[in-house]
């Protein structure tokens, strides 16, 4: 238990529907080939995935959770950025 | 899979991944086990030996089974999860190639996947006895699967343009499976290789002992039911796999290749190891105490 552990990295998936990767879960790996491996016996055991991304949880700068309000708050109340005041034609797709 | 579906959280990663599966083709524990070979015509075509059909598939089906049995065993000891769930998937793999290759030589033969597998006796079993080698450690795990799913890709490349279509379509879904088990068998030998002086002594050591079980798989088959005898064929392409996986590992390809006959039969006559009766005992034993059982 006290043996060093491979580093972490989390899993993005493209479903076959889906249009963009989206984060499934972590894994263990010595490096980002066998990472993408066990992500393939992970998470796509049951046909989930037609693509899938890897990248060292290290590597991820994540906004703090201290934060939150600073950086979310302020936008709540700006209703004007939302472009919900007019049609969108049939024939555009993916909004 | 349902659960999802109906779950309309969108935290939930599963549910953006969109459902559109193979319905109907998956199924949970303790239900679906029907013929997995339900719909299909099995009608053998004219002019082939069904026999030696048969006897084919049923050899093609032993290496499968034990295999995916030997690779089950490493499930709670390998040294990480990941790797636990991969060679778990690999098992399912060839234990699903298992159950269509016994139920093609069980519509000849009279029997079904379950009677193959679970009564017949160790005599009757005709797989390689590389199939049925205990891995001592995980050098001879990637080792051996290295070996196994290199020649049986092989082999199956050639079996997707059998005469008898339905061994040829259980090739052609195998070779998928195959490759990944040999990619990933492939990816473990490099590391250890061309890792620390110990994993690499301990990677060759492995070879050492499983290059011997490697002559068998070679010796030509009466029962080959491919317009040519594929064991034949596939000694080239093996090879080239094996030497370049090898070379990018710093390893050296055993050149003592003795396959160790008894009287001039092996695995495919039905003469094993000592090691496969432990096997069957603990394969057969539930089915056999309970033969009327059903799940």
């Amino acid at each position: 238990m006290t043996e060093p552990q491979w580093p972490l990295y989390e899993v993005f998936l493209r479903g076959k529907r889906g249009l963009n990767h989206v984060h499934v879960g972590s894994l263990h790996a010595a490096d980002p080939e066998m990472a993408l491996r066990h992500a393939r016996d992970l998470y796509t055991r049951r046909n989930e995935g037609v693509s899938i991304w890897v990248v060292r949880a290290s590597d991820i700068t994540a906004s703090s959770p201290d934060e939150k309000d600073p950086f979310f708050k302020p936008s709540g109340d700006k209703v004007y950025r939302h472009p919900t005041f007019y049609e969108i034609p049939d024939d555009v797709p993916h909004m | 899979m349902t659960a999802f579906a109906m779950n309309d959280d969108h935290d939930n990663p599963y549910a953006l991944l969109g459902d559109d599966h193979d319905d109907g083709h998956r199924w949970a524990f303790g239900t679906g086990f029907t013929d997995p070979l339900e719909g299909i015509d099995t009608t053998v075509p004219a002019g082939l030996d069904a026999g030696a059909l048969a006897r084919y598939c049923l050899a093609l089906g032993d290496d499968a089974l034990i295999y995916s049995h030997r690779l089950q065993e490493w499930v709670t000891h390998m040294p990480e999860l990941e790797e636990e769930t991969a060679i778990a998937n690999i098992a399912l793999d060839l234990l699903g190639q298992a159950r269509m290759l016994l139920a093609r030589a069980g519509g000849i033969l009279g029997q079904t996947e379950d009677q193959l597998a679970f009564f017949r006796a160790e005599k009757d079993f005709r797989n390689v006895r590389l199939a049925e080698h205990a891995d001592a450690d995980f050098a001879e795990l990637v080792g051996r699967l290295l070996i196994f799913s290199a020649w049986r890709l092989a082999l199956f490349a050639e079996l997707s343009a059998a005469p008898d279509p339905v061994l040829a379509a259980i090739a052609a879904k195998g070779v998928n499976e195959l490759t990944y088990h040999r990619d990933y068998a492939a990816q473990w030998v490099v590391r250890l290789g061309d890792g620390t002086e110990e994993s690499h002594d301990r990677m060759q050591r492995a070879l050492g002992t499983l290059w011997p079980l490697t002559g068998e798989l070679f010796r030509p088959d009466a029962d080959a039911v491919a317009s040519a005898d594929p064991g034949a064929v596939t000694v080239p392409a093996f090879m080239g796999v094996i030497d370049t996986v090898l070379a990018a590992a710093g390893l050296e390809r055993p050149d003592a290749v003795s396959p160790p006959a008894v009287a001039g039969r092996t695995g495919r006559d039905g003469v094993h190891t000592e090691a496969m009766g432990y096997i069957l005992a603990e394969l057969q034993s539930v089915a056999r105490a309970n033969p009327d059982a059903t799940w």
